[in-house]
């Protein structure tokens, strides 16, 4: 359990974390999400004890970021961004110094190193000095040495920055599969990488947390406006009158006679509440044909978009 | 204390992962041989006093080379976040690093035995003038590694903390020196020549052991190592 209070920190004037709160419970993935700045390195850096909080307190598995700093350090595996590598070393020498400085037994090392080769996918580059390495195979080496002492909690930022896209895609796989059964933070600013491994997402901005939950929760926060198309063949004003007068709907355009007479509707909707058997029923008992129906939920780019850019104070009291 | 370790081995190893190990000890003997053996020869004494004469004035150059990029380099590569979120007290950190320097400072050292060896077989020089100057040299450059270390915490620029520690350690090493003494108030005398770094060293080469000039330069290490724990402190 990761447990954050209203932790502020600030370099001179910048305020870089401002009053921030969370928990994260085992086995949950938590995305850290928000645009450049926004103060997601510097939180992560609290909870590895490379920063000090100003005030509010961290504490990662009742250990308190300052009074406990090694048990916390000893529990976490960090990978920080740009994954920082020492420079003119081997990959398994990096990894042995790790191992050791980790506290892992020697006789247990090698097998340790040898599980993260494998698990991370190192085999080619064993034996190669560090600065040697391309981008994507430096960021795995950090991984390795992020999870060389099987840490319960995983601190992860942007894990799959300067990789390429199916690195990216085996990056993710690799953390849904170590993240089932430890807690991982994880930050970045691209979205669907949140979709794709995450349980639950903070949404942080200008230092400020504006949003927090899983992502449909996330959805209805940002205003839970839906857009639904539909498709109808019928009398052009009753259908229009009939879906305005629908509950949640707040706005219908039509889009004028298509092909075979049917016409394409707009609706927004807001509440979130199955729409779409309303629409079927009414088209059963007027005798429409119904030709599409389909629903475009708000995606999280949106809503990173609008919480994110919304005038200061919309976007907390919504969240 | 335990980590203390690992890094000082990952240190001393980054030393001779990269060229700069081989260059500095060639520089370093290349160095001290030629502006010894210049001079000896002309002399024509089997003294090794004018090796340990030139010892500090290389020591200037070679030792702010040796530390410059302890810390400097992992702040510029970001290493340092990785280093800082291990488990690992500040305190093992700085010790692991300046042991490491210490050591490669001692090899370089112990390499250079070989001028003594020579002019044993020549001669017949002192051998406790021999044993002081080693110790001295030992302990000088110990206090030079501490001041440069420290110095190396505070930027992530290897040159800037090269310059800033020749000219650190330069000034403390004046400060004992007729020419400063001469310029100060008489009260402030004795100050200046007990916290200068070269008298200490002139009188244990000389082959003179006094515990106050080894307590002196114990100091200044453990000095600059507490205000190097602090400023790695100070990063948070």
């Amino acid at each position: 359990m990761i447990e954050v209070r209203n932790l502020s920190k600030s370099f001179g004037r910048t305020v870089a974390v401002d009053d921030v709160s969370f928990e994260v419970s085992k086995g949950e993935v938590l995305g850290f999400l928000g645009p450049n700045g926004a103060g997601k390195t510097t939180t992560m850096r609290i909870l590895t004890c490379y920063l000090a909080p100003d005030s509010g307190s961290a504490s990662v598995a009742g250990y308190d970021v300052l009074s406990d700093s090694l048990e916390v350090r000893r529990r976490v595996g960090y990978l920080p961004e740009n994954a920082p590598i020492y420079q003119d070393m081997d990959v398994i020498s990096y990894l042995e110094f790790v191992a050791e400085v980790r506290g892992i037994p020697r006789e247990d090392r090698r097998r340790r190193i040898d599980g993260m080769v494998d698990v991370c996918g190192l085999g080619k580059v064993v034996g190669r000095g560090v600065g040697e390495l391309s981008k994507g195979y430096k960021q795995r080496v950090g991984l390795a040495q992020t999870l060389i002492h099987d840490p319960e909690f995983l601190i992860l930022d942007e894990p799959t920055t300067g990789l390429d896209p199916s690195q990216i895609i085996e990056i993710r796989e690799l953390i849904k599969e170590i993240g089932r059964e430890r807690t991982v933070i994880l930050s970045t600013h691209i979205l669907p990488e949140v979709e794709a491994t995450c349980s639950r997402v903070i949404i942080i901005n200008e230092g400020s947390l504006v949003a927090s939950g899983t992502p449909e929760e996330l959805h209805s926060a940002a205003g839970g406006e839906d857009t639904i198309h539909v498709s109808i063949r019928g009398d052009e004003a009753a259908v229009k009158a009939a879906l305005a007068g629908m509950r949640g709907v707040t706005g219908v355009t039509g889009a004028g006679p298509g092909p075979e007479g049917f016409t394409s509707y707009t609706l927004k909707a807001t509440g979130g509440g199955d729409l779409g058997e309303t629409i079927f029923r009414a088209a059963v008992e007027n005798g429409w044909t119904l030709n599409e129906l389909r629903r475009e939920a708000l995606s999280l780019e949106e809503i990173f978009l609008k919480l994110t850019t919304s005038e200061p104070g919309r976007g907390s009291a919504e969240g | 204390m335990r980590n203390t370790g690992p890094i000082f081995r990952r240190e001393l190893a980054g030393y001779f992962n990269s060229p700069i190990a081989y260059i500095f000890i060639t520089v370093f003997l290349g160095l001290s041989s030629w502006l010894f053996f210049k001079g000896f020869f002309v002399v024509g004494q089997a003294s090794l006093r004018m090796f340990f004469g030139i010892i500090p004035w290389i020591f200037l150059f070679f030792v702010p080379a040796i530390t410059m990029r302890l810390w400097a380099e992992e702040r510029k590569v970001g290493t340092m976040e990785l280093l800082m979120t291990l488990p690992v007290t500040d305190a093992e950190a700085v010790l692991g690093k300046y042991l490491a320097s210490f050591a490669f400072l001692g090899l370089s050292l112990a390499l250079s035995l070989v001028i003594p060896v020579f002019v044993a077989v020549l001669g017949d020089p002192d051998p406790g003038q021999v044993v002081g100057g080693y110790m001295g040299a030992v302990l000088m450059g110990g206090a030079f590694l501490a001041i440069g270390l420290f110095v190396s915490s505070l930027t992530e620029n290897q040159i800037v903390a090269f310059i800033i520690s020749v000219v650190v350690t330069f000034g403390l090493f004046i400060l004992g020196e007729d020419f400063v003494l001469f310029g100060i108030p008489d009260w402030l005398v004795p100050v200046f020549s007990f916290a200068g770094l070269g008298g200490h060293y002139d009188s244990i080469s000389r082959g003179v052991l006094d515990s106050r000039d080894i307590i002196y330069y114990v100091s200044i290490i453990v000095f600059f190592l507490y205000l190097n724990v602090k400023s790695i402190e100070a990063r948070k």
